[in-house]
């Protein structure tokens, strides 16, 4: 990966066209697994497809708010700008991935459970995630200097994924106490299912990848670009 | 020196500065009293009703009012410039922020207590009987509240539109100190009364989890 500040390195990063044919692949199996071969339910019928995605774009969004923690701690042992890039990249897509989830979700609620809401433990606890997270984004924005935001950034990044299992923790517990409407995860699953499903994380894992990795040059571009602005703004004096 | 006698030292100062002009005591008091008047009008306030959405009420305005009253900690020294100089003492960085934590969770804790009779009355809820258990819930979730309201004070202090940016950063982090403090409080209001030891147990893990990680990143952000 490249480093930060040095003039030409960043573009080198970019991501390479195997990669992109593979992950291209892997999309073409994943959707043609989830929506022919995979068997389809019985009660809930044609629309329970879409749960290959909607849970797969979960594990890959906890994977990438995963990658935040990683980055912002790393950040703060070895100040090394390129871990900041890397929890800013890692912290979008992420929320890209949740956004999807909270998207699909009520798609899939509707004509299973009548309603396009409820407040189940699962779903209030990826409603409060996607909201850390873009609270996270929404922090960087307010910051200008890079080595300040990416201080404030990782502090913040290392305390809200640190708050993940907690707020599972607190809703699961808190849900559990009420009444809430049955939610049938019980009977057994045809074993197609279940490899579609990985099929699918598999795609999205390559998804996120090639994102993250296109982001986090972004950044490294901006940052070579505000190495030169100094510079100019230097010799122009 | 070291590090409680230096936390000590920064908590006397905190405590001097705030009782020299008492004003984020009262004006706390009186916005958390001006969000528990208005949340009457959300729903009808009789006993039975507030037993079971009281308690909610009261934790999400102690949210909010800390979420307001912990900008201060860091602005004030910011707008002085006095940060500068607490860095520069021979103390261990972290004890800068432990001192304000333990400030600000005393100034929280004794709203919380202020506030506590006058919601007893207005929502008509006997707290007396139960006065140690709800204390002990007050603690352990103001601890939570004190520690990351405290990191995220210094946090947003960096930043532009900070007040804004506050309560954005510590509210959703605070959820489970919501729901724990909540259930709790709930339940020891029921009648009969009982203490849960899930919910204890759980707020005193969120304790340890942020009063660990504010250790860790303590000595970052308060660096120039």
């Amino acid at each position: 990966m490249a480093s930060e500040a040095q003039p030409g390195t960043a573009s080198r990063a970019a991501i390479s066209a195997p990669m992109v044919l593979v992950v291209f692949l892997l999309l073409a199996a994943a959707s043609y697994g989830a929506l022919i071969w995979a068997p389809t339910e019985n009660t809930m019928g044609l629309v329970q497809r879409i749960f290959y995605f909607h849970v797969s774009c979960a594990w890959t969004g906890f994977v990438s708010f995963l990658l935040v923690f990683i980055g912002s701690v790393a950040y703060l042992r070895t100040r090394a700008l390129k871990w900041d890039w890397l929890g800013v990249a890692s912290a979008e897509v992420g929320v890209a991935f949740f956004t999807i989830v909270l998207v699909t979700g009520p798609i899939w609620a509707k004509p299973v459970w009548g309603i396009w809401w409820t407040w189940d433990a699962r779903l209030t606890s990826s409603f409060l995630l996607w909201v850390l997270f873009v609270s996270y984004l929404i922090l960087r924005t307010l910051v200008e200097e890079p080595e300040r935001r990416a201080m404030v950034s990782a502090v913040f990044g290392i305390f809200a994924a640190l708050d993940i299992p907690l707020v599972y923790f607190s809703i699961w517990w808190f849900r559990t106490q009420h009444p809430q409407p049955v939610i049938g995860d019980g009977g057994s699953l045809d074993p197609r299912m279940g490899w579609v499903l990985l099929l699918c994380w598999a795609a999205m894992l390559g998804v996120m990848s090639v994102l993250i990795r296109l982001r986090y040059r972004l950044e490294a571009l901006r940052s070579e670009v505000d190495a030169y602005r100094i510079e100019t703004a230097r010799s122009g004096r | 020196m070291n590090l409680a006698r230096a936390t000590g030292v920064i908590l006397a100062k905190e405590l001097r500065t705030e009782f020299r002009s008492r004003e984020l005591l009262g004006t706390t008091v009186v916005f958390v009293l001006i969000v528990i008047v208005l949340f009457s009008f959300t729903f009808n306030p009789t006993s039975s009703e507030s037993r079971r959405f009281g308690p909610g009420l009261l934790w999400l305005a102690f949210l909010f009012a800390g979420s307001l009253m912990l900008q201060s900690s860091f602005l004030r020294e910011q707008t002085n410039d006095t940060l500068a100089a607490l860095r520069l003492a021979p103390i261990e960085p972290f004890s800068i922020l432990a001192g304000k934590m333990a400030a600000n969770f005393l100034f929280l804790l004794l709203v919380e207590l202020i506030l506590l009779p006058v919601f007893a009355v207005l929502y008509n809820v006997a707290v007396l009987p139960v006065l140690g258990p709800l204390l002990l819930v007050f603690a352990l979730g103001t601890v939570g509240l004190a520690a990351t309201g405290t990191v995220f004070s210094a946090v947003a202090a960096q930043a532009r539109l900070r007040e804004l940016l506050l309560p954005l950063l510590l509210l959703p982090v605070l959820a489970p100190v919501l729901v724990a403090s909540t259930e709790a409080t709930i339940g020891i209001l029921r009648d009969p009364s009982e203490l849960s030891s899930v919910w204890l147990t759980f707020l005193a893990c969120f304790d340890v989890v942020f009063l660990t990680a504010a250790w860790m990143v303590g000595e970052y952000l308060l660096e120039e």
